[in-house]
């Protein structure tokens, strides 16, 4: 093993494509899980918008697709991600795939979040004469927001997770290049390097990740 | 201002329906403040959900300033809220906003209001409830009794007609319990805001209210001025309410008095009765002894009061009792004890 001949311009561009896919399917991660989460919360039971039969299909697809171990799921969508994205390869093939995997997650998290606030507040909102979509977003998130910036950081770290395993498909990133370079090539170096940036990037999200949710916490 | 006719509510339960209130018809007068007392699980916090809609009626008809107010929804619904403040047990603030963010909340949301505006109107709401200098700390920052004037100024920023409050003390300790009752009589003397209590302490309806209904599982079993029913409770469910409060009531099981040479009987000081020797100077003029069984002395709001079961014996204790009513107390013969040559007149003589 020898630290010498390592591929530095490989691994700084495959951080950057892990950089960019963690950073770009949180975000559409968080737009589609969030609207998601909120509907869980609101009917189920003995919610603002009780309807058992809605949170039971919702709750069910959600269920089947968390289900599916994610190395299976980004070979079985990608027909879709073709259709979709144009490409099942790389950056573009893989963040389809990733949202796909992550929202239903993030959704959960969301239901539990808000599920925590406090039902007086809800009620003195409405007692107040707030609608329930001012209940909603000006009561029930705000109060939420160190619970919800916590199931980001979590999520975040899947994404770190799951990106690493968008690599075996042609996905790019760090743990593409520590599976072709570091497994198929047995270079194993590279694969520790990979681990190594993978460890330092994981711990970087969850500090920051905690920092936020002490800055917000009220309680 | 607020009427209810013939209200029911029940809920879904495990085995079949709940009936959680049963027949429930109440006139609240503006400007007073209504007491509705009763132990746990007797309806309280049902029915004052339903003046402002948070719950809603099996059967029965909601009237709030004469206007049928039953089936409002949305818009109306949301005005009808806003003309009705509400403050809860626990508080119920938003940990995530400031006090004055609190008190603002209300606000906001008529979106009729400026940043300017709304800042002015907090301002003032948080002199009114003493919470000046907190206005930039978080609730958990805040005592119980803090934390309920901002409850208070928060549910007042809308400038309701009635405010309805409730349990608002129980959290607190008894120090700050009277502090936040006496608070409530200032608003309602300032602003003339009609206030609904729910309470379970007969204590907080003494202090602050004007009259008071009883509720016992999901009835009103007895209602009226607070210094009739406090001081002549008729329902089991109201003198065991009264007995929290002050153990021995200012009367005598019937058996104990019995057992005593004379006749017992309840004598009730109102006003200014309360502070004047009647008792001893009857006795000297009829050539009558009393003994003092069972006492009770305070005031009902501003309103003094002395209540005494005596037992009488003597010359003439008819003619004592004569004097006493004539005197402007309320004498009340205690059961088991025969004193034919005197019917007993209606009661509340005051």
């Amino acid at each position: 093993m020898s630290f010498e001949n390592l591929y530095w311009g490989d691994i700084g561009a495959a951080l950057a494509q892990t950089l960019a896919m963690v950073g770009g399917a949180l975000l559409l991660t968080v737009l589609v899980g969030l609207p998601l989460g909120i509907l869980l919360f609101l009917t189920g039971r003995q919610q603002l918008f009780q309807a058992p039969v809605a949170y039971g299909s919702l709750s069910f697809v959600l269920s089947i697709i968390r289900s599916v171990p994610f190395i299976i799921l980004l070979i079985v969508l990608m027909p879709v991600t073709v259709l979709v994205t144009g490409t099942s390869l790389g950056i573009r093939g893989v963040i389809f795939p990733l949202v796909v995997g992550t929202a239903p997650f993030f959704a959960r998290l969301v239901e539990t979040a808000l599920r925590e606030v406090d039902r007086g507040i809800i009620e003195a909102s409405l007692a107040m004469g707030a609608s329930t979509t001012q209940t909603i977003f000006r009561a029930v998130l705000p109060e939420a927001l160190p619970s919800l910036l916590a199931a980001i950081t979590v999520t975040a770290i899947v994404l770190v997770d799951y990106t690493a395993m968008s690599g075996a498909i042609g996905g790019g990133g760090l743990g593409d290049l520590a599976i072709r370079y570091g497994y198929h090539r047995f270079q194993t170096e590279i694969m520790l390097v990979c681990v190594a940036i993978l460890i330092v990037f994981v711990q970087l999200i969850q500090a920051s990740g905690n920092r936020l949710v002490t800055h917000f916490s009220r309680k | 201002m607020i009427r209810l006719e013939g209200i029911t509510k029940s809920f879904a339960g495990k085995e079949g329906a709940v009936v959680a209130l049963d027949g429930i018809d109440l006139t609240i007068a503006k400007g007073e403040i209504f007491g509705i007392i009763g132990s746990s699980g007797a309806g309280k916090s049902t029915l004052v959900r339903l003046i402002n809609l948070l719950e809603r009626p099996t059967g029965g008809e909601v009237f709030v300033a004469g206007e049928r107010v039953t089936d409002a929804k949305g818009e109306r619904l949301r005005d009808l809220r806003r003309s009705i403040g509400m403050v809860f047990q626990h508080f119920n603030l938003l940990s995530a906003r400031t006090v004055a963010g609190n008190v603002a909340y209300p606000l906001e949301l008529t979106g009729q209001y400026g940043r300017v505006e709304i800042a002015e109107r907090v301002a003032a709401l948080l002199a009114r409830v003493g919470l000046s200098e907190h206005a930039k700390k978080y609730p958990r920052q805040l005592s119980g009794g803090q934390k309920q004037r901002v409850g208070i100024a928060r549910a007042l920023a809308s400038e309701p007609q009635v405010l309805l409050c409730d349990e608002a003390t129980s959290a607190l300790d008894p120090q700050t319990t009277g502090a936040v009752l006496d608070l409530l009589r200032q608003i309602n003397r300032d602003l003339g805001v009609t206030i609904v209590l729910i309470t379970h302490e007969m204590d907080v309806i003494r202090r602050t209210c004007d009259r008071v209904a009883v509720l016992d599982r999901g009835r009103v079993v007895e209602e009226g001025p607070v210094t009739d029913v406090f001081l002549h409770p008729r329902h089991a469910a109201t003198l065991r309410l009264v007995r929290e409060a002050e153990p021995d009531g200012g009367s005598l099981d019937a058996v104990a008095a019995s057992d005593l040479g004379g006749r017992a009987v309840r004598l009730t000081f109102t006003g200014a009765a309360a502070h004047q020797p009647i008792l001893g100077r009857i006795a000297c003029e009829n050539l009558v002894d009393y003994a003092i069984l069972a006492g009770r002395v305070g005031h009902i709001r501003e309103t003094p009061y002395a209540q005494f079961t005596v037992s009488l014996s003597g010359r003439d204790v008819a003619g004592a009792i004569a004097g006493l009513r004539a005197s402007g107390v309320d004498v009340e013969l205690q059961a088991g004890i025969p004193l034919p040559q005197l019917e007993e007149r209606p009661r509340h003589v005051v």
